[in-house]
């Protein structure tokens, strides 16, 4: 292959601009068909290629788009209607001359198809017309025919006509005449000058085309600059020179612009990848005989090429999805009573330094029922988790690998096809994704990416006399506690602390002994960086907390590989290297995230899910009714309390307590399991457990311990309330069965909350 | 190894007669040991740096070095071909080489001169080698005075085999 020119490089980049362009407005003007100033836009664009290509000697290429030329021209002259095959055939098209392009790209030369047939049938709807028979033209002539215009019907519509004629017609005989005359190929003039016929004003002029590796590069150095502008500004605290001081405030100034600026080189509206989406919807549409509408907001959001990049496949998978399995039938949907036309809505805005998007539909949402059915039938999952997992956690199984190979979950839920691919590209890239749906009524897929790669802001943690980097994506607040608060605000169970955080449990992972480093902290001073994994929080013990910083993530050697809880490093202002971490895996290997995250990251290591019996979880170990141990997995404890027995009260038959301007139920695990009533302790040991805004007390005799245990559960020792057995710690041990205990435990008229 | 013709250079100390093929090779000490990298995978050589250690890597990992805003991993080669600890006051040198998965550096006692080899003077590492440097010496030059072994760098820097320390404590 030899190299191509840069007149075909440049005709090539902005030929396959313009096509992407071109499907959607060619299926804006099937809504539409009599949007003069589009069709013309589309003839403008078709008229390019054709005169370009024709002069570049792609022969095929002109024939195709000569044909395509045709038919437009005598739609815009109003010879004829846009219906949906004429639309087909266009869009059919635009395809052959991308694929054209494609061969040019990578052959030189164009492909050895011939595309008589595609010829063959636009020009069949192209039939009553003089033109179809007429050889390759030059634009001159057909501008010619153009104006001979039709049978006129009111004279306001020939004043539209001839605008029309005017406007198509000025393009077209320029970049003819550029070509002729100059005889220099500037497909760039060419375009420039089509341009000036239209009243929009030209880009052309005003922008001018950088390769990305370029901006890369430039990204790069500006990350290193801003790193040296850090080291200078810390330098400059021990100097006194005036003049010096003052030249640092300016380059800072200059280097926080210039980062700003190179950053918005690189972001592109959202549109970009969106503008495809349309055609996707409706050849979708049409191939499943279903009546989609796709709905955009905030087209213009703007985020990092890179980014871009990285959603375009997730984002489309996500929209197909949408379209095939969500929306249903005119027929179903007509009889649920909606609308026949089913609506995709695209939706993204920027928040909190963060890009959302949203993709919904109306369509028939999934059933949190049968995605339990189909992960125990995988054995993906054991029945006793999907029975334990609330509608919104069994929703995200489907995010789990091998969930898509399922071809009738497909079809009953509505999602699945690789959805496992969607998380971790987005994953990838620092984001994440939920899904909500509710039956009926439709699916939202939420996806939340950081605004840019590059830089992000981290704040900064010291332990053992290291220096770390949390990003500030994973932080949600800060907690000093000192003196009283300090010796007090830590409670133990077992090997396990906790930090009462506003009433709640917070589980502490304490960063020295994770990474095991010796604290060096005051001892009299508990620092706590309250991070969120996933969806669960917990605070990080560190020594100091010190400043945030703007940090530039750079990659770790493959010889650390091995060492998870580190994101990558970054050069410090003061030219150390600090280490980032990662708080999702940091939680993983402090166990404060249950099961399923650990096994969904051992799927995506390629270990076999099936062959996976056991689990590594948290467990609460209680005693009750005097001698039985019991477990019930830590995520589900929201509080544990004491109340002397003078506060209870009866309600209903039921013992309850006022707790924080509730009535808290509390049942007596001892009397459920056919002990002695009024044997419980005084005061009452009460595990809190909270489901669905609704939270009921559980009494036990008193806590034992917490432990994180590979378990094999059996489930020969089930009964009611019971699980099944496991032995932990060497002994066997009853798995608490919670929900089927606060089901029959709590009378559906047991009153949530009362006005305090 | 692929075979590459050395630039032709003055010889140098400790050099051989180039008869054959000549390699240059990039001379350094550990524990008494003379070892060599070819000079083509040499990025450079800098003294002690400052480093991050990085907790629960694998022992090799002495830490992480700013080589001009480009992080760098530092394997001490004591430890990796599992020689005995250096003495705590010395100050190791960074050989900074290139691999495949881009620069590492490795912790050094001494840095020797550049030496050119002859290709005739190659043995395979003799069985008198134990441990860890047999794995990872490509072979012996016999030089005049003494014996240089040849280090093969991607080996020396593939850690994912080895495992890191116990995740916990």
């Amino acid at each position: 292959m030899q190299p191509l020119d840069d007149v075909v490089k440049e005709f090539l980049v902005e030929s396959l601009e313009n096509l992407d362009r071109l499907d959607r407005s060619l299926v804006d003007l099937e809504q539409d068909p009599h949007d003069r100033e589009n069709l013309a836009s589309i003839f403008r664009t078709i008229h390019t290629i054709k005169g370009t290509c024709g002069f570049l000697g792609f022969g095929k290429l002109e024939s195709v788009s000569h044909v395509g030329e045709s038919l437009l021209s005598r739609m815009r002259d109003g010879e004829l209607v846009l219906d949906a095959s004429i639309t087909t055939g266009l869009l059919a098209m635009v395809d052959a001359i991308r694929r054209i392009l494609a061969a040019i790209e990578t052959t030189g030369s164009e492909p050895g198809e011939s595309y008589g047939e595609l010829i063959a049938t636009l020009n069949r709807l192209n039939a009553p017309g003089p033109q179809a028979a007429a050889p390759p033209a030059a634009a001159g002539v057909l501008a010619e025919a153009k104006v001979d215009p039709g049978p006129e019907s009111s004279p306001d519509a020939a004043a539209t006509r001839r605008t029309a004629v005017h406007v198509a017609d000025a393009p077209a005989r320029t970049s003819e005449d550029t070509v002729m005359e100059t005889e220099i190929p500037d497909v760039r003039g060419a375009d420039e000058r089509s341009g000036a016929g239209d009243r929009r004003p030209a880009i052309a002029d005003t922008s001018l085309r950088v390769d990305v590796g370029l901006l890369d590069k430039l990204m790069n150095l500006v990350g290193e600059l801003v790193l040296a502008r850090n080291q200078i500004l810390q330098f400059t605290t021990t100097q006194s020179d005036s003049a010096f001081v003052g030249a640092t405030q300016r380059l800072n100034l200059v280097a926080s612009e210039l980062q700003e600026g190179v950053m918005k080189t690189r972001m592109q509206p959202i549109d970009n990848v969106w503008s495809k989406f349309p055609r996707v919807v409706r050849d979708l549409a049409v191939a499943c005989g279903k009546q989609v509408r796709i709905e955009m907001v905030g087209k213009e959001t703007e985020l990092d090429k890179t980014i871009i990049e990285a959603i375009k496949d997730p984002l489309t998978h996500v929209v197909r999805n949408s379209a095939d399995h969500g929306i249903e039938a005119p027929e179903v949907r007509i009889a649920r009573g909606k609308h026949p036309e089913g609506v995709v809505k695209l939706r993204a805005f920027h928040e909190g330094g963060q890009i959302n998007i949203e993709i919904s539909d109306d369509g028939a949402g999934i059933d949190p029922e049968r995605v339990r059915r189909k992960a125990v039938e995988r054995s993906m999952v054991s029945a006793e988790q999907a029975g334990r997992m609330s509608d919104h956690e069994a929703l995200r199984l489907i995010f789990l690998p091998g969930f898509s190979t399922a071809e009738k979950v497909t079809n009953v839920s509505g999602r699945g096809v690789g959805m496992d691919v969607v998380k971790t590209n987005i994953e990838k890239i620092g984001g994440t994704v939920d899904i909500q749906s509710a039956a009926g009524q439709g699916t939202t897929l939420k996806i939340r990416i950081p605004l840019t790669l590059a830089i992000i802001p981290a704040v900064m943690v010291s332990t053992g006399g290291e220096v770390f980097a949390i990003p500030q994506v994973s932080l949600l607040e800060l907690v000093r506690l000192e003196g009283d608060q300090a010796r007090a605000g830590i409670e133990r169970i077992g090997a396990a602390t906790f930090h009462r955080l506003r009433g709640n449990l917070l589980p502490l992972v304490h960063l020295h002994s994770e990474l095991n480093l010796v604290s060096q902290g005051d001892p009299g001073v508990v620092n706590i960086v309250v991070l969120k994994a996933d969806d669960r929080q917990f605070g990080l013990v560190v020594d100091a907390v010190n400043d945030t910083e703007e940090i530039v993530v750079k990659p770790l050697g493959r010889q650390l590989k091995s060492v998870q809880v580190f994101a990558g490093a970054t050069i410090m202002g003061d030219g150390h290297v600090a280490l980032i971490l990662d708080a999702t895996r940091l939680a993983q290997q402090a166990h404060v995230l249950s099961a399923d995250r650990d096994r969904k990251l051992n799927d995506r290591q390629g270990r076999p899910l099936a062959h996976e019996t056991t689990d590594v979880q948290t467990w609460m170990l209680f005693q009750v009714n005097g001698a039985e141990r019991m477990a019930m997995p830590l995520h589900l404890v929201a509080r544990l309390e004491e109340f002397a027995t003078g506060d209870l009260e009866r309600s209903g038959g039921q013992e309850v307590v006022q707790y924080r301007g509730e009535i808290l139920p509390l049942v007596s695990l001892t009397r459920f399991f056919g002990g002695t009533a009024g044997a419980d302790s005084d005061p009452r040991q009460v595990i809190v457990f909270s489901d669905r805004g609704r939270s009921v007390g559980l009494v036990v005799d008193r806590i034992l311990d917490i432990v994180t245990e590979t378990i094999t559960p059996t489930r020969s020792q089930a009964r009611p309330g019971i699980l099944g057995a496991a032995v932990i710690q060497q002994r066997v041990t009853d798995l608490l069965d919670v929900a089927a205990i606060v089901r029959h435990a709590v009378p559906e008229s047991v009153p949530k909350s009362v006005a305090a | 190894m692929s075979t590459l013709t050395a630039t032709p250079a003055s010889p140098l100390d400790g050099a051989t007669k180039p008869t054959g093929t000549a390699r240059q090779f990039c001379t350094f000490v550990l524990d008494d040991l003379y070892f060599g990298v070819e000079v083509l995978k040499v990025q450079e050589v800098i003294r002690y740096q400052d480093m991050t250690r990085v907790p629960l890597a694998p022992g090799v990992v002495q830490g992480l070095i700013n080589l001009r805003g480009q992080i760098v991993t530092a394997i001490d080669l004591r430890r990796r071909l599992e020689l005995s600890e250096r003495s705590g006051d010395a100050r190791p040198m960074n050989v900074v080489v290139r691999t495949s998965d881009g620069v590492v550096s490795l912790l050094v006692d001494e840095i020797g001169d550049v030496v050119e080899v002859d290709d005739a003077s190659f043995e395979r590492p003799p069985d008198t080698i134990s441990g860890a440097a047999r794995a990872l010496v490509t072979g012996v030059y016999k030089l005049k005075d003494r014996l240089l072994l040849a280090l093969d760098v991607e080996q020396t820097t593939a850690l994912e085999a080895e495992s890191g320390v116990d995740r916990r404590n």
